[in-house]
C-alpha cells in the first residue's frame, strides 16, 4: 500500500521525497564540480588526501578543515592590507610572514593557485616592490574568493547529497 | 616509554594562536603502533592533518603548538620516536628547537616539514640537527616511509 507522503520541501525547492532519487544525481554533480576545480588548477592532489582522511571517526573532516583555512585566510588578507596601506611600508618581512603562513595552510588543503599567487607575492616582497605587492594582493583576494565560493558550492550540495540518500520513500517500505 | 595512551581530548575551541591544542590519540594497534610522535606546529590545520595521518596509521601522538613545548614536554620526561617539526612558530622556532633538543642529547628522529622554499633556511634547519626535511603539506607516502625508517632504524 502506497502511504502518501507529506507535502515537505527541501531548500532547493524540490520535494523531499524527489530526493531519495537525487543523491546519486547530486553525488555526479559533485564530482563534476571537484573535476572542473582540479582542471582550472584550484585545486590539487592534496585535496584527495584530505577526503582520504575522512571517515567514520572523522566524518566532517574536510568541511572542518576548509572551514578553518577560510577563518584563517581572511585574517591573513585583512593583516596584508593594513599592511600593504601603512604610509610609510618599509617591514616587508612582517608581510613575508603572513604569505609563509598563507602558502602553507593553502599548500595544505590543496589551494594550489592560492599557493601560487603567494609564492608571486613573496617575490614582489623580496624586491621590496610595493606596486607589485598590491597587484598581487588583488590576484590573491580574486582567487582565494573563487575557491571559497566554489567550495561552499561543493559542501552545500554534499549536504543534500547525504539528506538525499537518507531519505525512505514509498516503494522501498 | 612514558606517553599514556588515552582518549581523544580536543581542549579549547579558539582559533587563536596563543590557543594549544592537545591531541592524545590511542594506538589503534596498526603496524605503526608502538611509535610514538609529536607534532610541533602552531598551525590548527596541520595540527588537524598531521594528528589525523598519524592516528589512521595507529602512530600514538601528542601535538603542541611551538619549539619550546616541544623543548618542556622533553624536559618533563616524555620521548617520542619521531618528531614532525614545523619551523616558523611563535615563542620559539623550529631551528631553535631542534638545536636545544640536540644539545639535550634527544636522539629522536625530526623531520622538518615546512612551507618554506628558500635554499638557506633549510640549510640552517638542517644545520640544527634535523634527521630530513619534506616540503608541506605531509603526504600519507611521505608519513609511511618516515615510519618505515624509523622501524628499521630500530
Amino acid at each position: 500500500m502506497v502511504r502518501p507522503m507529506p507535502h515537505i520541501f527541501t531548500s532547493t525547492g524540490l520535494p523531499l521525497w524527489l530526493l531519495g532519487w537525487g543523491a546519486e544525481f547530486l553525488r555526479a554533480e559533485m564530482s563534476r564540480l571537484l573535476a572542473l576545480l582540479f582542471h582550472q588548477g584550484v585545486l590539487d592532489e592534496q585535496f584527495l588526501q584530505l577526503q582520504q582522511l575522512q571517515d567514520e571517526s572523522s566524518p566532517n573532516f574536510v568541511y572542518e578543515v576548509t572551514s578553518i583555512y577560510f577563518s584563517e585566510s581572511e585574517k591573513l588578507l585583512r593583516n596584508l592590507k593594513l599592511l600593504l596601506m601603512e604610509k610609510e611600508l618599509s617591514d616587508y618581512r612582517k608581510i613575508e610572514i603572513h604569505l609563509n603562513q598563507f602558502m602553507g595552510s593553502s599548500s595544505s588543503i590543496g589551494a594550489n593557485r592560492v599557493r601560487n599567487v603567494c609564492v608571486t607575492f613573496r617575490a614582489a616582497t623580496e624586491e621590496n616592490n610595493r606596486i607589485g605587492c598590491l597587484r598581487a594582493l588583488e590576484l590573491l583576494e580574486n582567487e582565494y574568493y573563487y575557491l571559497k565560493n566554489k567550495l561552499h558550492e561543493f559542501f552545500q550540495i554534499e549536504q543534500q547529497r547525504s539528506l538525499a540518500a537518507r531519505v525512505r520513500y514509498p516503494m522501498q517500505d | 616509554m612514558g606517553i599514556d595512551a588515552g582518549m581523544w581530548k580536543l581542549a579549547g575551541s579558539s582559533s587563536s594562536s596563543s590557543t594549544c591544542r592537545r591531541f592524545h590519540a590511542s594506538s589503534l594497534g596498526g603496524s605503526s603502533g608502538e611509535v610514538k610522535a609529536l607534532v610541533v606546529d602552531d598551525s590548527r590545520i596541520n595540527q588537524m592533518l598531521h594528528h589525523k595521518l598519524l592516528d589512521n596509521l595507529g602512530v600514538e601522538n601528542l601535538v603542541v603548538c611551538n619549539g619550546k613545548e616541544a623543548v618542556d614536554i622533553h624536559v618533563s620526561g616524555k620521548q617520542f620516536d619521531l618528531i614532525l617539526m614545523d619551523i616558523d612558530m611563535p615563542v620559539m622556532n623550529g631551528i631553535e628547537a631542534t638545536r636545544k633538543l640536540r644539545d639535550m642529547g634527544i636522539r629522536s628522529v625530526i623531520t622538518g616539514i615546512s612551507s618554506h622554499t628558500l635554499d638557506h633556511v633549510k640549510q640552517e634547519f638542517i644545520a640544527a640537527g634535523i634527521d630530513e626535511y619534506h616540503e608541506k603539506p605531509l603526504t600519507s607516502a611521505k608519513l609511511l616511509s618516515i615510519l618505515n625508517k624509523i622501524k628499521h632504524k630500530d
